[in-house]
């Protein structure tokens, strides 16, 4: 049996000499992201805690926008660096533990791209709805009372 | 004898069979395609945790707040270093499942079983972990009351550290007055045979509002977040109102029916998402067990082929997968 394992990461800057040293070059990184990740949590940064920009205002060309910048308009910085760095994570497990890098595209794009595009649209319709929800929760005419 | 084709004169051509255009054997695929699968399971309860933080997401308790025991480490609040460490743990067991993996190309068997053997501690130690994560967060902490709304109230006071003021929790252990009063659990034995009474909690909610009447250092906390992304802390007079007006009921800890911590679906995802990530480590030990002992008992070295320590390798890889996902939004978002 053939296993032919592609042996660099990071697009080629990183280059490996066997597979074994590219598991442990990975566990390196993914330790490291964690490492990141962590302190990050504890320490929480000022800076991060709150949006950089507000929510754009005016007519239909504003809320496209807000649509499209919406990671930066309406997530704090540190939970957007928080969910990019679990998806750089996710990346380099799927495609060094999990080999996908020496698998064929078809398959890789099989596997991937299906799961990528529901999720996006699950994760979508769900926050999209509880988003509404407390609005409706929240207005002026809530219909339901609070303690306080 | 000509009555069955058995030539269709398209052998050895695109269409005549045989071909693996992905270059994946049919295990591996459906080892992958249940993997997508299993993936869309949980992306559905992340964002279902997701709808229902949206949903209150003025309130939603702060898991770096839930989150800060560490074993042996008593009384100190670090959150967040237990589970990065069940976090590493599990990575760590993900490098030797692919070691093993890479030494099963080689066909080399001594270093697949030592590799499988260390998957094995490390998948145990994670899963032990997430048991003893569950017995703290179902134990409590600080104990809290539940108003007659279902919103919880918390207990601290305002101290000074390193200059700044801070708002410390207080334990209702340390500030209730209890008295002494019957009040005799409601059993099958002694009341209606068909419902029993779930056990008391440890006080009643007159008992927190005596000891918060005599302490007058004392303030309570709601779960709205303010301005800062901190809790909004109540004044005094506010406080005591509160409790006694809308105080319902005592809690220590949480179930699937209460929650110190704040919102009770908060302890229902947790419970709900960590279990079921936790009950996939447990499968996949065992998983990893039966691979174990083929491998110990020569199986796959007769076969010629370790590929099944691959399969079980992609659902073990997966696993980890998973965590760092919930990693990243029950801990950290």
């Amino acid at each position: 049996m053939a296993h032919e394992h592609k042996l660099e990461i990071f697009r080629g800057l990183w280059k490996f000499k066997s597979n074994t040293q590219k598991i442990w070059g990975v566990l390196a990184f993914l330790s490291f992201v964690t490492a990141i990740e962590v302190i990050l949590g504890i320490y929480k940064p000022e800076i991060l805690m709150h949006t950089w920009i507000d929510p754009l205002e005016g007519g239909f060309f504003a809320t496209i926008g807000n649509i499209i910048l919406s990671p930066i308009v309406f997530m704090k910085p540190l939970n957007l660096i928080f969910i990019l760095l679990t998806i750089v994570k996710a990346y380099y497990i799927t495609w060094d533990f999990m080999h996908m890098r020496d698998e064929v595209k078809a398959l890789r794009r099989m596997v991937v791209w299906t799961a990528v595009f529901l999720i996006c649209y699950l994760v979508f319709i769900l926050l999209q709805e509880g988003g509404y929800v407390f609005s409706v929760y929240n207005a002026d005419d809530a219909l339901i009372t609070r303690d306080f | 004898m000509d009555s069955t084709v058995a030539s269709t004169g398209t052998e050895g051509k695109t269409w005549g069979g045989g071909n693996k255009p992905l270059k994946a054997s049919y295990g591996k695929m459906m080892m992958w395609f249940f993997i997508v699968s299993d993936a869309l399971t949980f992306s559905g309860f992340l964002a279902a945790y997701g709808f229902s933080r949206f949903k209150f997401i003025k309130e939603w308790p702060i898991a770096d707040e839930v989150f800060t025991h560490v074993p042996f480490l008593h009384g100190q609040e670090l959150p967040m270093i237990y589970v990065a460490f069940m976090t590493f743990i599990l990575i760590m067991s993900s490098v030797t499942m692919v070691l093993a993996v890479d030494a099963g190309h080689h066909m080399n068997k001594a270093k697949v079983t030592l590799y499988m053997f260390l998957t094995i501690i490390g998948g145990l130690i994670f899963v032990g972990s997430q048991a003893w994560e569950w017995a703290t967060f179902i134990q409590g902490d600080y104990g809290a009351v539940q108003t007659n709304g279902g919103n919880i109230l918390q207990f601290g006071e305002y101290v000074t550290v390193d200059g700044k003021e801070k708002f410390k929790r207080i334990s209702i252990d340390e500030f209730a007055i209890a008295s002494e009063g019957v009040r005799a659990q409601h059993e099958r034995k002694n009341g209606l045979w068909f419902v029993a009474e779930e056990s008391l909690p440890p006080y009643t909610v007159s008992e927190i509002y005596n000891g918060l009447a005599a302490n007058s250092n004392i303030l309570v906390r709601t779960q709205l977040i303010n301005e800062e992304g901190e809790k909004t802390v109540l004044s005094r007079e506010e406080s005591l109102k509160q409790i006694k007006e809308n105080g319902k009921l005592v809690v220590k800890g949480a179930n699937l029916k209460v929650n110190e911590y704040g919102t009770s679906l908060f302890a229902d995802f947790f419970f709900f998402i960590t279990g079921f990530h936790g009950f996939h480590v447990f499968s996949g030990v065992v998983l990893n067990i039966i691979i174990f002992f083929n491998v110990v008992l020569g199986t796959y070295e007769r076969r010629g082929s370790y590929e099944m320590v691959e399969k079980v390798g992609l659902y073990w890889h997966f696993v980890d997968l998973v965590w760092v996902f919930v990693f990243t939004f029950f801990y950290l978002v």
